[in-house]
């Protein structure tokens, strides 16, 4: 059975599931996935709405799904993510550069920040063998602790503690075309580093041989090693990417979806990125597609909330059910090879 | 100085115990073989029922006559029935269907963080659960009476307290004195192995499992009973900080009550340095980030000569040898 499909049905039963959930609690299903499609894709502010909400998963769920072809699983995209959209909102607040270079001196230093803080963690796992689950982990610690402390000592806002100061205008991804295109959404330039970072994955996955390295060393470290390939290397080199990657969905979020930085909170794109990648087993493409499809749950949930009152949470209840089901798939595939081979147990006896 | 150290150590211990329980659990997990990711949603799981069930006894029998004490340890029996059921869902997935560990503990830590919200939030509106009462801290009897120890260990504690190290010291017996702790630690060591000797690995695992989903919910309703009073849909990472403990107390339960100390106090010293004069001269942003960079430094240390269970996170195939 192939992969995609698997996806599909652990979406199919992710959905099924969220409308048994909804029934369970007293509310009705088919209205609550109509205004959560209407909230999503009523009109072209909603859309624009719905792509910009993609934005940084599409960047997060390639930073995971990269790592993952090395066989490495970073969860600590999150901590990446801060960290590159901290880089990209300081150089925004202290440079003064004509826009086209400043925005592209921003985007640089947010993916160099989220390849910094995975570097150590790939560090760790290439040369003492750490586990990266683990050390991604306390560097998702580290950099919410960082950003706690730095934003409020060097970039604070002028009214609020718990966030920096705002972005000025041409420091931001916004503009003016797009927002007129999509009558008055906020979708920025950020979606299309995503767009570009898709195809660059892909190219660099499915076209080059350090692609073709990297995933010799995730089939097979020793097999890969034997043949000559820098196991090593590649491990550092594929957390490097993938944390620029996660560093890129900062700048997304920072300074194109909001227009300045948090504090007290990890991202949760971060964490989203994962189920993204599965959904997308890995692949570039897919996990655009799945990246659209969590961004217009999470885009339409509210305007499902505000007409039907079920909880928005419902969307991340649906997304961790999917998930659930894409881990178990063996399941489904399982029940399919019995069905197939009772099938033609049943051909036979005809003959 | 010595003031500073009795005014925090209560605080430092009663953070310590649900990371303490919870990361034990953790290690009947993976001493059996499976890996669990999943403790933080397990504790959320926890944190949720507990909140549930008390605030609804405390509603039900609000007369003096029903000791409150009982309604509180009701209230943690349900957490940990329910998170071991819950946990029944991560062992079917590592055990029976053999997929990636660390996604389906990924997948628990989601389910779990947005189905309680869900659920709460269908009940409250907010998606906040209070609980009016928890435990309520008390002196120790002629213990509490010693110099020195007894102002530090036996003042101001709480029942729970007791009832961790009791569960330790129960774990430390089960897992290194029995039959079952052997054949148990043998599945996470050498399944092959252990099946030709006629164990049923994959019951052990599941047994394994499901005492981590019991003592994760265990750790998330003591957070909830003694120092934060209130359902929120998260543990603040705890799990995670848990996770962090097994392996840096190299999955030995000494190990790891040393783990979870440091945690405890290294924590509480980084909540409380403000007010202290003299931890304020350090700047709070290296008190806070101290016990991960810490961790990452003896994961490096520990990682010439690690004791992880052999076969942990690998799913076991009888026909595999």
């Amino acid at each position: 059975m192939k992969n995609g499909i698997k996806s599909l049905i652990a979406v199919a039963l992710g959905l099924m599931a969220g409308a048994l959930l909804m029934l369970f609690t007293g509310h009705n299903p088919i209205e609550g996935y109509m205004y959560l499609l209407q909230g999503a894709l009523k009109n072209p502010e909603r859309i624009g709405n719905m792509l910009a909400t993609a934005t940084p998963l599409i960047l997060t769920g390639l930073s995971v799904a990269f790592a993952f072809r090395t066989g490495l699983f970073n969860i600590g995209a999150a901590g990446q993510m801060l960290f590159g959209g901290f880089c990209a909102t300081a150089i925004g607040l202290s440079l003064d550069l004509p826009r086209p270079l400043l925005l592209t001196v921003m985007v640089v230093a947010g993916f160099i920040g989220g390849a910094l803080w995975a570097f150590i963690p790939g560090l760790l796992k290439a040369r003492y063998n750490v586990h990266e689950v683990v050390s991604t982990i306390m560097m998702n610690w580290v950099a919410y602790w960082t950003i706690y402390y730095v934003v409020p000592g060097y970039f604070k806002g002028a009214s609020l503690e718990t966030e920096s100061r705002q972005l000025p205008p041409e420091a931001m991804l916004h503009q003016q075309w797009l927002t007129d295109l999509f009558q008055g959404s906020y979708l920025n330039l950020g979606f299309f580093i995503a767009v570009l970072a898709v195809i660059i994955v892909a190219f660099i996955i499915n076209k080059t041989t350090l692609g073709y390295e990297l995933k010799a060393v995730g089939f097979n470290r020793h097999s890969a090693e034997y043949a000559g390939i820098a196991v090593k290397r590649s491990i550092v080199m594929s957390m490097l990417i993938s944390g620029g990657l996660a560093g890129l969905a900062g700048v997304a979020q920072y300074t194109g979806n909001a227009s300045s930085i948090q504090i007290g909170v990890l991202p949760t794109q971060g964490f989203d990125g994962i189920a993204v990648a599965l959904l997308g087993i890995n692949a570039p493409l897919g996990v655009f597609l799945s990246a659209l499809f969590f961004g217009l749950l999470y885009s339409g949930r509210g305007f499902m909330n505000a007409m039907t009152e079920i909880p928005p949470e419902i969307a991340d209840t649906i997304i961790a059910i999917i998930i659930y089901f894409a881990a178990t798939s063996i399941l489904i595939e399982r029940l399919y090879q019995k069905m197939k081979s009772r099938r033609a147990a049943n051909k036979k006896r005809e003959e | 100085m010595w003031a500073t150290i009795e005014q925090i150590f209560p605080y430092a211990i009663a953070f310590t115990i649900p990371l303490l329980i919870t990361a034990l659990g953790a290690l009947f997990s993976e001493r059996s073989g499976v890996v669990n990711i999943g403790l933080d949603g397990l504790m959320i799981v926890g944190s949720f029922i507990g909140a549930l069930v008390v605030s609804q006894l405390q509603e039900a029998f609000p007369d003096p006559g029903v000791p409150k004490v009982v309604l509180l340890l009701i209230g943690l029996a349900a957490a940990a029935i329910a998170s071991a059921l819950f946990s029944l869902l991560h062992a079917f997935a590592s055990i029976n269907l053999s997929a990636n560990q660390i996604i389906s503990g990924t997948a628990i830590n989601m389910i779990a963080g947005a189905l309680t919200i869900f659920l709460a939030r269908n009940m409250t509106g907010s998606g906040n659960i209070r609980v009016k009462n928890g435990f309520a801290t008390f002196d120790v009897p002629i213990l509490s009476k010693i110099p020195v120890i007894g102002e530090l260990f036996f003042t101001r504690t709480y029942l729970t307290t007791w009832i961790v190290l009791g569960i330790l010291i129960f774990s430390i017996i089960l897992l290194y004195k029995t039959p079952f702790g052997l054949r148990l630690r043998s599945c996470g060591e050498h399944p092959h192995a252990a099946e030709a000797a006629g164990i049923r690995v994959q019951s052990m695992r599941y047994v394994g499992v499901m005492i981590s989903g019991a003592f994760s919910g265990l750790g998330g309703a003591i957070i909830l009973l003694t120092y934060s009073g209130e359902f929120t849909g998260n543990v603040a990472g705890l799990g995670f900080l848990a996770l962090a403990s097994l392996i840096f107390g190299q999955w030995k339960p000494i190990g790891i009550l040393l783990a979870t100390l440091f945690f405890g106090f290294a924590t509480t010293v980084a909540n409380v340095s403000q007010v202290i004069p003299s931890l304020a001269v350090f700047p709070p942003v290296l008190l806070k980030i101290f016990p991960y960079v810490v961790t990452l430094i003896a994961l490096v240390i520990f990682s010439k000569s690690s004791n992880a269970p052999k076969a942990v996170g690998e799913p076991f195939d009888s026909g595999k040898r």
